[in-house]
């Protein structure tokens, strides 16, 4: 190649042209996907939770997705009812997708494990509660408190056994109650009406016979 | 033809001219280049920290959780973004700020804007990174770092940097433009482009995704692999004295990267909540890939044959030629992962995390070291003062890298069919990884020590004795099987 103006414009058409197909074309698209009634945007807790689970890189072991039943085992796994659609993601900005399962899938965590305490006591010490877990404890997520300053609205995370502090409580810190808020919220097993599997770009995300049967 | 620009010299120039040519390129690219290296090397050494630290908590999970920054999710994060902006982009920058000048024949212009601009870069960088430790990050992977302090500086620093690199490829006083041009132009153009896309804050739920695959899988193809293939298409014939094998397989192979790799990014969904076109598109172009990857494997091996002996005697080739077959097998494993059923099973392994490391380690590093070892000497006009401690470095990170790639490889199918199959428990899963878990930790050791001993020497050449020759190492002019020994260490 002898001409720069040739080169300029053909890595700014493909680069362009790429942009296009990927990003341009599915924000329109997209901008049509049907909202559930069932999905009700994040409370104000639950978003400062969302920013905790960002913070704290939660997203590079834990996915918040289903795939296809005819294409994978995800929800035969007991993970949800179905497999997800654009719909389940209309509240979130940015979106935690994720790419691996370190840990397992969390779409429909607060549906699979609803008791907040245990939340609180995996954060804080995970292999107290499973043996075999590999998730980072989160011991600065929780303060340490002598028992007589304790204040009524303290949450006390009931810590027992030889990891319990000697002669303190736990107390869990906003962060860590928000990040428990956000987990609970996260429910994507309403059940979609057919139209979402029918017509329009929410149709062929996973597969139409999901959808389509109940 | 392609490698009509790099031979030792064109029959239009006589051979003290070229020489002369070259001297001036090289001192007016100096500063810049020197200041992108070593602040490379620093953030190398950051990255290297955090991402040792990152994989032993893996499997020591109650290890250093009493600080938010030392939690896994931020390490992790912290050891990606200084590797990819630190280390592999600042090193991109000095290199392709040293063989642009070097292409065209004429002197870096604006070199002070070249190092304001890379000065800029890394503030960009420091204020991401710190921020990212701190605990405020965008949640994109790749995208970290702060899209309002952090990035802008990145797009303006890495501006400043192509507008020198524009000026002087517009000052060009050569008529050709060789194949690296090619690349590392469309490199600087691609970067800005994918990046403010990838940033773009009104974006939510899936299209979200859309764009941060969009960004990440471009980030390593229209970055991290333009400049790097530029640099292999570079060295290559440069050390061995011979052009590149076909003009015609150079451009099938940058034109089908602009083309195909750039519509790749959503094969990181497969089965995804995304419209199957989106996903299907990406299949396609990835399988695609096949095209230029081979026109490209073919082209230099084309280059290479006959004078794989060559690598005994160039540390530049030896990483060079790795890198390249390390490009070849990465976007080979890249197409295989793709296929669906393929990735089915691989898809939230370890698997991806040894692919991404052959990529950005295996290609890119190794690519990058190799071209710091050929630029370094006429840098600061001395040999490079040991060669054993080339020979430590090359082994140890070989070994390192191997065995890091063969461990999460093998784990993460292992992982991948635990996953796969609903009968078995997750717990399963988790179990089968323990052993390259561990074993990526200890190949992490070796890497480490590569890298200590690799800044180790660069700071020996950088405050090394006077020089100890007056003429400046010019003996890549001959191809190397025809020199006499003791000239290993500079080319």
């Amino acid at each position: 190649m002898t001409r720069v103006w040739l080169l300029v414009f053909g890595v700014v058409a493909t680069v362009s042209f790429a942009t296009i197909v990927l990003v341009g074309v599915p924000s329109v698209v997209l901008q049509q996907v049907f909202v559930p009634e069932a999905l009700s945007p994040y409370s104000e807790t639950e978003l400062r939770g969302r920013q905790v689970y960002i913070a704290n890189g939660c997203v590079y072991c834990h996915s918040q997705q289903l795939r296809d039943p005819t294409f994978t085992t995800d929800v035969l796994r007991g993970w949800g009812d179905r497999a997800s659609y654009p719909s389940d993601y209309v509240y979130d900005a940015p979106h935690l997708l994720g790419t691996m399962r370190t840990g397992p899938d969390l779409i429909n965590v607060g549906d699979r494990l609803p008791d907040r305490t245990w939340h609180l006591l995996h954060l804080y010490d995970p292999r107290s509660l499973v043996e075999w877990s590999i998730m980072p404890a989160y011991p600065y997520l929780f303060e340490e408190k002598a028992p007589g300053d304790v204040r009524p609205d303290d949450t006390v995370v009931p810590i027992s056994g030889p990891r319990a502090p000697e002669g303190k409580v736990v107390v869990a810190k906003p962060d860590a109650l928000a990040l428990v808020d956000y987990l609970l919220s996260l429910r994507r097993s309403y059940p979609l009406p057919p139209e979402v599997g029918g017509p329009g770009p929410a149709a062929s995300a996973g597969g139409a016979q999901e959808a389509t049967s109940p | 033809m392609g490698g009509r620009d790099v031979s030792a010299a064109g029959p239009e120039i006589p051979l003290h001219e070229e020489i002369d040519i070259r001297l001036r390129a090289d001192a007016s690219s100096r500063g810049p280049v020197l200041f992108a290296f070593g602040t490379a090397l620093i953030w190398l050494l950051l990255g290297t920290v955090f991402g040792m630290i990152a994989s032993l908590k893996l499997h020591w999970p109650d290890w250093l959780v009493h600080q938010g920054w030392l939690t896994f999710g931020r390490q992790r994060t912290a050891h990606l973004n200084t590797m990819i902006y630190g280390w592999a982009s600042l090193a991109m920058v000095g290199t392709s700020l040293w063989v642009i000048p070097r292409l065209v024949h004429r002197e870096l212009r604006w070199p002070r804007l070249a190092t304001a601009g890379i000065a800029v870069w890394n503030v960009g960088l420091l204020v991401g990174f710190l921020l990212i430790l701190g605990g405020r990050n965008d949640g994109l992977e790749w995208l970290e770092m702060d899209r309002y302090l952090a990035d802008p500086l990145l797009v303006i620093g890495g501006g400043m940097v192509g507008i020198t690199l524009l000026a002087t490829l517009a000052a060009r006083e050569v008529g050709h433009l060789y194949v690296s041009v090619w690349y590392v132009f469309g490199a600087f153009v691609w970067f800005p482009v994918i990046f403010i896309v990838g940033n773009w804050p009104t974006l939510r739920g899936v299209e979200s995704g859309a764009a941060n695959w969009f960004y990440a899988h471009n980030a390593l193809g229209l970055w991290l692999t333009a400049v790097s293939l530029g640099a292999i298409y570079y060295f290559i014939p440069k050390v061995l004295g011979r052009p590149i094998y076909s003009y015609q397989l150079s451009l099938l192979g940058f034109w089908g990267l602009a083309f195909f790799y750039a519509l790749n990014g959503m094969h990181h969904l497969i089965g995804g909540p995304l419209p199957t076109w989106m996903i299907t598109t990406s299949i396609a172009a990835s399988v695609l890939m096949v095209i230029p990857v081979l026109a490209v494997a073919v082209n230099h091996h084309m280059t290479m044959i006959g004078r794989f002996s060559a690598l005994r005697y160039s540390p530049t080739l030896r990483f060079i030629v790795l890198g390249a077959i390390s490009y070849t097998a990465v976007s080979l494993q890249g197409i295989f992962t793709s296929l669906r059923e393929v990735n089915r099973i691989t898809h939230f392994t370890h698997w991806t995390v040894a692919h991404s490391h052959v990529g950005v380690y295996a290609f890119v590093t190794f690519a990058l070291f190799g071209s710091m070892y050929y630029i370094m000497p006429r840098m600061v006009r001395r040999e490079w003062p040991s060669e054993g401690l080339i020979r430590w470095h090359f082994w140890l990170v070989l070994s390192g890298i191997s065995m890091y790639v063969i461990a999460l490889t093998l784990v993460g199918v292992w992982q991948g069919l635990a996953l796969i199959d609903p009968m078995v428990p997750f717990q399963r899963s988790v179990e089968v990884t323990l052993p390259g878990l561990w074993a990526r930790s200890f190949s992490g050791l070796l890497l480490t020590a590569g890298h200590l001993v690799f800044i180790w020497h660069y700071l020996k050449i950088l405050r090394g004795p006077a020089p100890a020759r007056k003429i400046p190492p010019l003996h890549e002019a001959r191809p190397v099987l025809y020199t006499g020994d003791g000239e290993g260490g500079s080319s």
